[in-house]
């Protein structure tokens, strides 16, 4: 907690208990949201998402890559967090933490495990040769809630990325590859451009946090702060569920797991249509 | 390494249409991020930079205190994403030594004796990277301390210039120009490069770097004109902060 956190948290709990806000929200209402795609130009994708006063920058990049031997013919996904010093007087350099781990895992899965990327598409020769996707998140402004800004900040870069076949630095790998493997060239024939990524509808993750009895969507630093338990729900687009974390030493109720729910899949489908317009889709 | 292009032609017309003493286009914002004491974001040519200043605060680890000043803890680092290929997260050794020159550079120009034992961090973050991100992410940084409204004596801008189209005839170079600013191919297939910070109110050099081969007739131009491009890139650092301030001051 930042100043006096005796005084703000006896502050926002009785707010709570008048069911208001510190800033002026709803329990189940999100600050402003804005998504920026494609401001880096070396990057495959990117985007800056905006939650409130939170920013976080998503960049994509990609390589030739070999296959697990488990999915020999399917892309890879890697994604990594930094929490900079730049975003916050508490974030400190060096090598990720397990807050920074936990972070870039939650939005790996909500990726992954949700199939949004049609990873098959992304073999290039079987068994030998794939397409391998870098996603790097930069917090750049933190103001709470980075699981949401994190995952939609990513999955914009990823609607925004082009797989860069026709990239002058990948000419060099990709002629040795065709000299290894001939019909690669059958590959590179097949894909004369950079093409977009194979993707689909996305889950939208929605994170809620609990404090004095009180559930509130996309917590501000302050909330998070005091928070006893938190949770990211993600969802599709037929209401389904995709991903879940639960967070912090605090519990939920059944009952209130359930609501989340439900309340996740009302606030995902608005971040979902607010996501496609913003890239495009 | 040799580039198959002409980097610059007879007229000094430069690969990207400028003149041999023109910068690229520069954009500053000062003040763009919310949680920190002061930032800057710098756009210059192909180069996207932030930069966010806390402090002063207590210098952590005490070990690194200073009893009688203040110490100034620049860090330089380039997101994975900003070149073409990846680079891996963390610091390298290129990123420490621009850390350590940017820092030093800073601390001169820093009122460091009025905060004991205090730290002044400066955060240099390269989003996207295309030649001459030092300077950038400095130029950003004096914006930053401003913004964070550290005591300083001067706002700390940086430049560079270099040498550029020399041909090689037996081992030895001739012609070539000496231009202001590098660009992306003229850094990698240039022939030096002069990176310089100064104080601009006294021309006093802060940082200086230099690779490659020059005369000292071109060194002396090169210098000079690095000069002149830090005092120009001064003028649009305090315009920024004007833009940011100048409504805050307009009493009625």
């Amino acid at each position: 907690m930042t100043i006096s956190p005796v005084i703000k948290q006896e502050h926002l709990y009785k707010l709570a208990e008048q069911g208001k806000r510190a800033d002026g929200r709803e329990f189940n209402q999100y600050r402003p949201i804005s998504i920026e795609p494609g401001i880096i130009s070396k990057a495959e994708g990117s985007a800056r998402v905006r939650i409130g006063n939170t920013q976080v920058i998503a960049g994509i990049k990609m390589d030739l890559g070999d296959p697990y031997p488990d999915t020999p013919n399917s892309g890879v996904i890697t994604t990594a967090a930094e929490l900079i010093p730049l975003a916050s007087p508490d974030f400190e350099s060096g090598p990720p933490d397990q807050q920074t781990i936990e972070l870039a895992r939650v939005v790996d899965r909500g990726i992954r495990e949700s199939e949004v990327i049609d990873l098959a598409k992304l073999c290039i020769i079987p068994g030998e040769k794939i397409w391998i996707i870098f996603i790097d998140i930069h917090i750049i402004d933190y103001d709470g809630n980075l699981f949401d800004a994190a995952s939609l900040a990513a999955l914009a870069a990823l609607f925004n990325a082009k797989v860069p076949v026709s990239q002058p630095r990948l000419k060099s790998g990709f002629d040795r590859l065709i000299e290894k493997f001939p019909e690669a060239e059958k590959y590179v024939k097949e894909h004369p451009e950079d093409f977009p990524l194979p993707m689909r509808d996305p889950p939208i993750s929605c994170t809620y946090v609990k404090f004095n009895n009180a559930i509130v969507v996309d917590p501000s630093i302050d909330e998070q702060e005091i928070a006893e338990a938190r949770i990211t729900v993600a969802t599709d687009i037929d209401g389904d569920i995709r991903a879940m974390q639960k967070g912090l030493l605090g519990s939920f109720t059944v009952d209130e797991i359930k609501k989340i729910i439900k309340d996740s899949v009302i606030n995902g489908s608005e971040l979902r249509n607010k996501l496609k317009e913003s890239v495009g889709k | 390494m040799k580039s198959d292009k002409k980097l610059i032609d007879e007229n000094g017309k430069r690969l990207d249409g400028r003149g041999p003493d023109q910068l690229r286009n520069i954009k500053i914002e000062a003040g763009v991020l919310h949680r920190a004491d002061g930032s800057c974001y710098l756009e210059w040519g192909g180069n996207k930079v932030l930069a966010a200043v806390y402090g002063p605060r207590e210098a952590i680890p005490r070990h690194t205190q200073n009893p009688l000043k203040a110490v100034v803890k620049a860090r330089y680092n380039m997101a994975a994403f900003s070149v073409d290929d990846r680079k891996r997260p963390g610091p390298d050794r290129r990123s420490q030594e621009i850390s350590k020159v940017t820092s030093e550079a800073l601390e001169k120009i820093v009122l460091t004796d009025q905060f004991p034992r205090a730290a002044i961090e400066v955060n240099i973050e390269v989003l996207d990277a295309e030649a001459g991100t030092r300077c950038a992410g400095l130029t950003a940084a004096g914006v930053a301390l401003a913004d964070a409204g550290i005591p300083m004596k001067d706002i700390p801008v940086a430049c560079a210039a270099g040498k550029i189209g020399a041909e090689e005839k037996d081992g030895k170079f001739t012609g070539g120009f000496v231009v202001l600013d590098l660009g992306k191919e003229e850094d990698n297939f240039g022939n030096a490069d002069l990176p310089i910070a100064i104080s601009p109110r006294t021309n006093e050099i802060i940082l200086l770097q230099m690779d490659g081969h020059l005369t000292f007739d071109e060194f002396e131009h090169a210098l000079d004109l690095a000069v002149k491009g830090c005092q120009e890139i001064s003028k649009l650092q305090k315009d920024a902060l004007l833009r940011k301030y100048k409504s805050d001051v307009e009493v009625e």
